[in-house]
């Protein structure tokens, strides 16, 4: 069965952002990027089903300006077999983002569509529900394990509380929790193997999808920044400031 | 301008979060009604009646919404949706999984996890890990909204609002519930609780969490944990704090063994009181800690726990 994987590009999880000063929004520029941490995670899935013979064909996309490229040829790297890049220079919301990606479910007809749970940039978690809404197709958000038996794809998801597993028709969507793989490292003959697989490049404006914006971003502030407070000696001090300064235990 | 709340219940009890909801709906302006998907969840419809403020409560008592199956639940709340100017759930693992296909089926974006409202139109919201507050506008004619319930305060359950049944009953037959496997816990849970003690690396393995288990038994406390020590499989994942896990925002978080990379404070530093201890004292927890001590955390809890 064929895979797909929509990957984002993002700024690298260790670096800490700052907001310009202007307040028009975070300052990207010379900034570390990376593939998103949970799209990673959903490459890996998508390999592991490939290694254990249920996916025949993995095809990873992403959506943004020339640059998402290397972050596709890092999922080349890591297995699937071929990258689509869906040129745009502009910053879509998750909605216009599920409308193009739905546009590639309905070429490629995979069966199974893994995405990461959330970008940790904008931290929305809306694009994998709003494509399984947008296709019709069931949806097993925050996994931590996937099992395909037949027709049928059994997502264990993280919720609140402890875990839930559902059943669902295939095709279906599938986003990605912490726990549901570890990714691999590259090895550097994957990595030279994957500069010569399919990258194909689709102008956004070809796909006939008003990708006007639905929001405006008035402004981004820095968030309130917390007092350092002090240092106690002894627990026997801790003990006394909580009950009579913080007045948080009696 | 009408207002529709999303229910968060598990058919016997409605949960705290959504008379925080609620008080975001209040902020936005309008009459509010709240629906309440679920089976046998009379008691949850009845206790929703109380909070302050709801006009009607929608009850759609069915099969089909027993488990909350996304598919199921964003059909209903897309088909109750155009009474509505505004649609809000609770951005916790129910809203945060059908509330996008509510928004997708409308057509419109979804505003995340906001914490503050600044108008009809304009939500405040973090992202970067809380490390940047975006002011966003919706330029949608509706909106969908999660609501981060760290935000806003609770209102006031002295209400009385008319239940009315729903006969909707739409199951969209592409999934179906296997099983659940719930965390029994006595302990209040992480998002509800007023203390909260979270353990990281420094714990070194999972049995050692048990040090922790005497201090919360004394303050009443919910048990977290840092995704390090989540990660290292020393407990499991719904204890996780940061990010990607719970956000809290109790009177008093103590932190134990936890260095404080910025996924883990974008979990708790809306928390009253920060404790941490820590025997690393550049550890970058103690620049959020109201007070901190340095020191093994073998020597500190025993003697924390017998001193409280």
């Amino acid at each position: 069965m064929k895979v797909l994987v929509p990957i984002k590009r993002v700024i690298d999880y260790n670096v800490k952002v700052r907001v310009k000063p202007d307040n028009s929004n975070v300052d990207l520029a010379n900034v570390k990027m990376a593939i998103n941490p949970f799209c990673e995670i959903a490459v890996e899935e998508a390999v592991r089903l490939k290694e254990a013979g249920t996916a025949t064909e993995i095809i990873a996309v992403s959506i943004g300006d020339k640059s998402c490229q290397e972050q596709l040829r890092t999922a080349l790297a890591l297995g699937a077999d071929k990258a689509i890049q869906i040129d745009t220079d502009q910053n879509l919301d998750s909605l216009n983002v599920a409308k193009l990606l739905q546009k590639v479910v309905e070429a490629e007809q995979p069966q199974l569509v893994i995405l990461g749970k959330q970008s940790i940039d904008s931290d929305n978690n809306q694009t994998g529900q709003m494509l399984a809404a947008l296709t019709g197709l069931p949806q097993g958000t925050f996994a931590s394990e996937v099992k395909v038996d037949g027709d049928k794809v059994n997502v264990t998801r993280e919720i609140d509380g402890g875990l839930q597993t559902v059943a669902l028709s295939l095709p279906a969507i599938v986003t990605t929790d912490l726990r549901l793989n570890e990714p691999r490292y590259a090895s550097l003959p994957n990595i030279m193997k994957a500069k010569r697989k399919p990258l194909e490049v689709q102008p956004a404006a070809d796909f006939g999808i008003d990708l006007a914006p639905r929001s405006t971003l008035v402004k981004v502030s820095p968030p309130s920044e917390r007092q350092a407070g002090i240092v106690v000696e002894s627990v026997d001090e801790l003990v006394e400031k909580l009950k009579n300064e913080a007045k948080v235990i009696s | 301008m009408s207002i529709l709340v999303f229910a968060e219940h598990d058919n016997n009890t409605l949960k705290a979060d959504t008379l925080k909801t609620v008080a975001a709906a209040q902020a936005i302006g309008g009459d509010i009604d709240v629906v309440v998907a679920g089976l046998n969840c009379q008691a949850v419809a009845e206790a929703a009646a109380q909070i302050n403020g709801v006009n009607k409560v929608l009850v759609a008592d069915n099969a089909a919404y027993e488990h909350q199956l996304a598919e199921n639940v964003s059909l209903l709340v897309t088909e109750l949706a155009s009474d509505y100017s505004h649609i809000l759930a609770t951005a916790l693992t129910t809203g945060k999984n059908f509330m996008p296909r509510v928004a997708a089926l409308l057509d419109v974006a979804q505003i995340s996890d906001i914490i503050a409202v600044e108008s009809a139109d304009t939500f405040v919201r973090p992202i970067y890990a809380g490390n940047a507050i975006a002011t966003v506008q919706s330029l949608d004619s509706k909106k969908v909204i999660t609501v981060r319930t760290t935000g806003f305060d609770a209102v006031a359950t002295d209400g009385s609002a008319e239940i009315i049944a729903i006969a909707q009953a739409t199951d969209a037959g592409t999934s179906s519930h296997v099983s659940d496997e719930l965390t029994v816990s006595e302990r209040p849970d992480l998002g509800a609780a007023g203390v909260v003690i979270s353990g990281g690396r420094g714990m070194q393995n999972g049995d050692n969490f048990k040090l922790l288990e005497g201090i919360a038994d004394k303050l009443g406390a919910a048990i977290g944990a840092s995704r390090a020590a989540v990660d290292a499989g020393f407990v499991p994942n719904d204890m996780q704090v940061g990010q990607t896990g719970k956000i809290v925002a109790p009177d008093l978080y103590i932190a134990v063994g936890i260095s404080g990379a910025i996924q883990h404070l974008a979990g708790m530093k809306d928390s009253k009181v920060i404790v941490a201890i820590n025997k690393d004292p550049e550890a970058p927890i103690f620049q959020v800690a109201d007070y901190g001590i340095v020191g093994d955390l073998f020597d500190v809890l025993p003697e924390l726990e017998s001193k409280l």
